[in-house]
């Protein structure tokens, strides 16, 4: 089957006009008859669920948490990137679109990223009209930051809380359907299966996590908002009940899962402590701005700290290497995350990480603060040379810019990063791959939409900070609810789907089958034992470097750890309560196939890209080579085991962009 | 560390529950106090009995999911933390720990310590929103200066996640800071003064229907808050009502 | 505007409402009394003023009495919702370690003041309607001419165990006051930058009228 990704005709500027202007409408009068499912209330499915209800479809949300507002949009601190040029620092659409294309390795699709692009804009003009307090100025206007990987300050944001603020603006337009009873919310839900009738999604299955109830829910179109699966590497940032099962399940329904491999490993969170640790805790890249990171260049000296013999504030400046600096004089500790992990992992290999197990670097505020410090002594006519205050007034300002973040560090680790500085190690964040979709959001199964970063999107094999937010919003507000109309144009005298069909039954079926085996199994060991198991396989042998080998081990230890999960695992409990061990069950089964068809797909890869880095393929300076031969997209159809999946290539044309060597030196 | 426990086990919101003895062994002080429950639940899995369930996402201090009333207090004894950001490192060995869920009639429990937060879904559907269309088709984001200070104390009150904590502390069970969270979010902005009489009345109409106590000022909510929500916010929410009772 | 009576906030300002007009009789009847240490003359001429002057007796005292009930009673219908809030009740609760005892115990002290309030109305108020309006008698003065209201008051605080109820009963009073006066403004919306300085105001005159009172009631105790 060929992969249509549907792109419209026409220069590449005019394409979403053009697209716009030609699509089919559906009649306000026939919207009231249509309904439309929304699955994950985070930033993508909270906006196109308030945006569908304000247009008029009948829209029924979907989310595991207990309220929309607690999806895990919220966690995002950094910031959201639109090119207004309100800096007039020369940004602009193309300038978005080119940093955005080039950020991701020149793995995304043109048009997806160009339309992106174009939309930024109108996503900070909507957040404002709802009343998202973004960051001002003292003129009153709205303040902007950089982010790693550009050379422009486009990332407006919301002190370190710009996720929670957007997807608070999204949530209270939901609120506003919710009232008007044009969304019908289901909080505590989980859906566990998608019900094709006729080639076209038509409803999902879903438990009441409360209940324990299986229900099925019919609707014209079903609209996946549901986030990333960076939790099949047990430790993440992510929240723990973020989940690839609607994903999943959709995959093996027939959508095609593009790009599983690509996962971002973020290069600023919090080090693991021990065994015990249950997730990771990200700081947010906006500290790379003033933070300098470094590792002791002696070994004596990394030796004696980790004794505790001796204190990072002790080592002098010629004895520290300031590795970004060193490496990447142009960007320094600006360089995108996957440069900035990767070369974090290069110097904890080589055996120079500062904390207990050797995996940490140093962040470092104190020139930040030395040079704050001056500037604020300077503008109240104080001494700059009196050190004392020097500091306490630099503290002040980067109190203010980070307290928040600084605070969380302190009360994680017990240690004061005003007086000493961070130690920090990448940890897994953001997938970029996700289920595949065509220019219109739409999976290869009709009806069956992908939105954020459950569709494997727009960053391509890398994603820029602040941009996720960015595509989020821009899917679910901007895109999505025009392509929509387009499909339900023609389903204006289907009727209501009635869900006592044949189909139904199936779905339900399967859904009540799994169920049962979980809960009887009464295996010996619990669902965060095989969480954990395959957490270790995916991060030793899928996650910052990766080699054919590894990878070949992995896909026959998944295989194998699937096979125990099932045989061994021990659900507490019963089906019809309260049972989150039960949920945990069910996600981690789709995990442990998951988890394979990422190996499969690292391991067809043969280049490095990217987060995906295959250690076969760098320069000689140990940086990710790219081959033009496997510029595509990997989409992979389900065959009933994840290693018998098929792989579908889109190719990937750039048309407006010449594909250079992306280098940040 | 060795702990004991003193965990409210409740099947559902149908039965009566109790408080029940947990020992505990080889807590870090690294360990946030939610990794603690999770050492519990593994042992408890282990031994055939059923975990304690708890609420629990995003464990960052942002999501608002996590709950938990411990030795008398929500979200325990540390300062502007949420529990999942509590450490183990502010208990000594040898402690016992009383772990109660948030209570509130408005607050029911769904299970051991699992409640139902729904009741503040219901206040935001009432009025928690300005009425703009999602449509894009709004003016330019600079179009309207807001001063800084305004939209920083609009900012800060908007950093409220929904916990809950402050009805649990609060002696009465008064959902006013959060209410006067959302209230004065909005009311400090230009964009929400236009539909300010009618979101405050139709929210705080809201907040009493769900049966909710009335604040008597005892200023627990804000000592608890863990995102340290102001009670100026309860102040301004009480001028904004006053006022749209008036005009209203 | 009913509505908005019978709604939290609106109960909430007709308490505070209430509060200030309590605070300022406070005051007043502090003013009143402190003469009473400096002049028998003066104390008697007030007291002779306020006892038969038109407006106050037939239009303050009503309003006094009501405003009082007003705050018993909303103080209780206050009470029972807040506790019908939360059916069950926390095994262990510590609330001294973010609220203040007075802020959590407003009720107690509250009845403590009402009982308090049932013995004054004994001693005073109800020999003084007795007098003036059963007996008929508005002179305010005794058989042999003088006024009675400073013989009567010193007469009143002989009995150590009234003078130990009436010092007791201000420990109470002080004691609901220093939360009450800043909770009051709290209520009516005001909290800006004046806040702190209201509230040292708050707990001088809490602790400053109440200890004016002890400090009458054992003058003249030890004083007759």
């Amino acid at each position: 089957m060929a992969l249509d990704s549907k792109i419209p005709e026409g220069p590449l500027a005019d394409k979403w006009t053009n697209y716009k202007n030609n699509i089919n409408l559906v009649n306000p009068a026939n919207k009231r008859n249509i309904d439309v499912i929304v699955v994950g209330t985070g930033l993508a499915g909270g906006s196109a669920a308030a945006t569908l209800a304000e247009l008029g479809y009948n829209v029924k949300a979907f989310c595991f948490q207990d309220s929309p507002r607690r999806a895990h949009s919220i966690a995002a601190q950094g910031g959201i990137n639109a090119a207004k040029n309100y800096q007039g620092d020369g940004d602009s659409t193309y300038r978005l679109f080119y940093d955005t294309v080039k950020g991701g390795d020149y793995r995304s699709r043109e048009a997806n990223v160009y339309r992106l692009a174009e939309v930024s804009a109108n996503i900070i003009d909507q957040c404002v009209a709802q009343g998202v307090p973004f960051a001002r100025e003292y003129g009153g206007l709205l303040d902007n930051r950089s982010f790693g990987g550009v050379l422009v300050s486009r990332t407006f944001y919301a002190a370190g809380q710009t996720g929670q603020q957007l997807l608070l603006g999204a949530y209270s337009a939901m609120n506003r359907q919710i009232g008007r009873g044009k969304i019908k919310m289901y909080n505590r839900h989980e859906m566990l299966d998608v019900v094709i009738v006729d080639g076209k999604a038509r409803g999902i299955i879903a438990r009441n996590l409360v209940t324990g109830e299986i229900e099925r829910h019919s609707a014209h179109a079903v609209v996946l908002g549901t986030g990333g699966y960076g939790n099949v590497f047990f430790l993440s940032t992510n929240a723990m009940g973020s989940n690839v099962t609607a994903a999943w399940k959709a995959h093996k329904r027939g959508a095609f899962f593009a790009n599983p491999c690509y996962t971002q490993i973020h290069p600023t969170c919090i080090p693991v402590s021990g065994d015990h640790q249950s997730k990771l805790t990200l700081m947010s890249e906006s500290l790379r701005n003033d933070g300098r990171i470094w590792v002791p260049k002696n070994m004596e000296d990394v030796l004696a700290i980790r004794e505790g013999k001796l204190k990072p504030t002790a080592i002098p400046e010629e004895n520290r290497d300031y590795y970004l600096e060193r490496r990447y004089p142009a960007f320094g500790n600006l360089v995108p995350r996957d440069v900035a992990s990767r070369a974090a992992k290069e110097r904890c290999d080589a055996g120079y990480g500062v904390n207990k197990t050797g995996e940490a670097v140093y962040l470092d505020f104190a020139s930040a603060i030395e040079r704050y410090g001056k500037e604020q002594a300077t503008v109240r006519h104080l001494d700059v040379n009196d050190k004392a205050l020097v500091k306490k007034l630099g503290q002040e300002v980067i109190r203010e810019k980070y307290g928040n973040l600084f605070q969380m560090y302190e009360k994680i680790v017990d240690q004061d990063p005003y007086n000493t500085p961070m130690m920090i190690y990448p940890a897994v964040h953001y997938t970029m791959g996700g289920l595949w979709v065509d220019y219109n959001l739409m999976t290869n199964v009709p009806g069956l939409y992908a939105i954020g970063e459950a569709n494997f999107s727009d960053h391509g094999a890398n994603r820029l900070g602040a941009s996720a937010l960015m595509q989020g919003l821009a899917d679910g507000y901007f895109v999505l609810p025009y392509t929509i109309g387009d499909y339900l144009s023609k389903d204006i005298r289907t009727g209501k789907i009635p869900t006592n069909t044949p189909e139904f039954d199936q779905a339900e079926k399967n859904v009540k089958d799994s169920l049962d085996h979980l809960i009887n199994n009464k295996g010996t060991h619990s669902v965060d034992h095989f969480h954990k198991r395959l957490g270790k396989i995916m991060w030793n042998k899928c996650g910052m470097a990766r080699n054919a080998q590894g990878l070949q081990e992995a896909i026959v230890e998944i295989a194998e750890l699937r096979k125990e999960f099932w045989r061994d695992v021990r659900v507490p409990g019963t089906q019809n309560e309260y049972n989150e061990e039960l949920a945990k069950a069910m996600r981690v089964a789709d995990y442990l196939e998951l988890g394979e068809l990422f190996a499969k797909d690292a391991l067809q890869r043969e280049e490095s890209a990217g987060g995906h880095f295959r250690e076969e393929y760098q320069t000689e300076e140990g940086e990710a080579l790219r081959r033009p031969e496997f510029q595509y997209v990997a989409a992979w159809e389900f065959k009933g085991e994840p290693k018998e999946a098929v792989l579908h290539k889109e190719e990937l044309k750039y048309e407006n962009i010449e594909v250079k060597e992306r280098s940040y030196k | 560390m060795k702990l004991t426990l003193k965990i409210w086990r409740q099947k559902n919101a149908d039965t009566k529950g109790k408080l029940v003895d947990y020992q505990i062994d080889g807590i870090e002080g690294d360990m946030s106090f939610l990794e603690m429950l999770d050492v519990l639940n593994e042992q408890l899995i282990n031994k055939g009995e059923e975990p304690v369930a708890f609420d629990h996402d995003c464990r960052e201090g942002i999501c608002g999911t996590c709950s938990l009333y411990i030795n008398g207090e929500a979200h325990g004894p540390d300062r502007l933390v949420t529990t999942c950001q509590l450490h183990m490192r502010m208990f000594n060995d040898g402690d016992t720990i009383h772990i109660e869920p948030f209570r509130a009639t408005a607050f029911p429990v769904i299970k051991d310590l699992v409640v139902d937060r729904s009741s503040f879904d219901r206040i935001q559907h009432a009025g928690g929103f300005i009425s703009v269309n999602t449509s894009g088709n709004t003016i330019d984001a600079n179009a309207i200066p807001i001063n800084k200070h305004d939209a920083d104390t609009a900012f800060e009150s908007a950093t409220c996640i929904g916990c809950g904590a402050c009805v649990a502390s609060c002696k009465n069970s008064s959902a006013m800071l959060f209410v006067g969270a959302k209230v004065s979010q909005f009311a400090l902005l230009p964009q929400g003064k236009i539909e300010a009489t009618e979101r405050v009345l139709n929210m705080v109409k809201q907040m009493d229907e769900e049966g909710f106590g009335n604040c008597t000022n005892t200023g627990a909510c804000e000592v608890e808050c863990p995102k340290g929500i102001s009670l100026e916010n309860i102040a301004r929410l009480n001028r904004e009502y006053l006022a749209a009772g008036l005009k209203g | 505007m009913s509505g908005i009576l019978n709604s939290s906030i609106g109960r909430k300002f007709a308490m505070a409402l209430s509060a200030f007009f309590l605070m300022i009789f406070l005051l007043q009847h502090f003013a009143i009394n402190i003469l009473s240490v400096f002049s028998a003359d003066t104390f008697n001429e007030a007291s002779h003023f306020m006892g038969t002057f038109w407006v106050v007796q037939y239009v303050f005292q009503p309003i006094l009495i009501l405003g009082v009930l007003f705050h018993f009673v909303m103080g209780m219908i206050l009470e029972i919702r807040n506790r019908n809030a939360r059916k069950i009740a926390y095994v262990k609760n510590n609330g001294s370690a973010n609220s203040t005892w007075m802020s959590r115990n407003m009720i107690w002290t509250g009845g403590a003041i009402l009982l308090f309030l049932g013995l004054h109305f004994y001693d005073f108020w109800l020999p003084e309607i007795n007098t003036k309006f059963i007996e008929g008698d508005m002179s305010g003065t005794l058989a042999n001419g003088e006024y009675r209201y400073f013989e009567e008051l010193q007469h009143k605080f002989v009995d150590v165990w009234r003078v130990a109820l009436y010092c007791l009963a201000f420990v109470f009073l002080a004691l609901h006051l220093l939360h009450g006066f800043s909770s009051a403004f709290q209520s009516v919306g005001a909290n800006n930058k004046y806040t702190r300085g209201l509230k040292g105001f708050g707990k001088a005159y809490a602790i400053i009228i109440p200890l004016g009172f002890i400090f009458i009631a054992l003058y003249h105790h030890f004083n007759h």
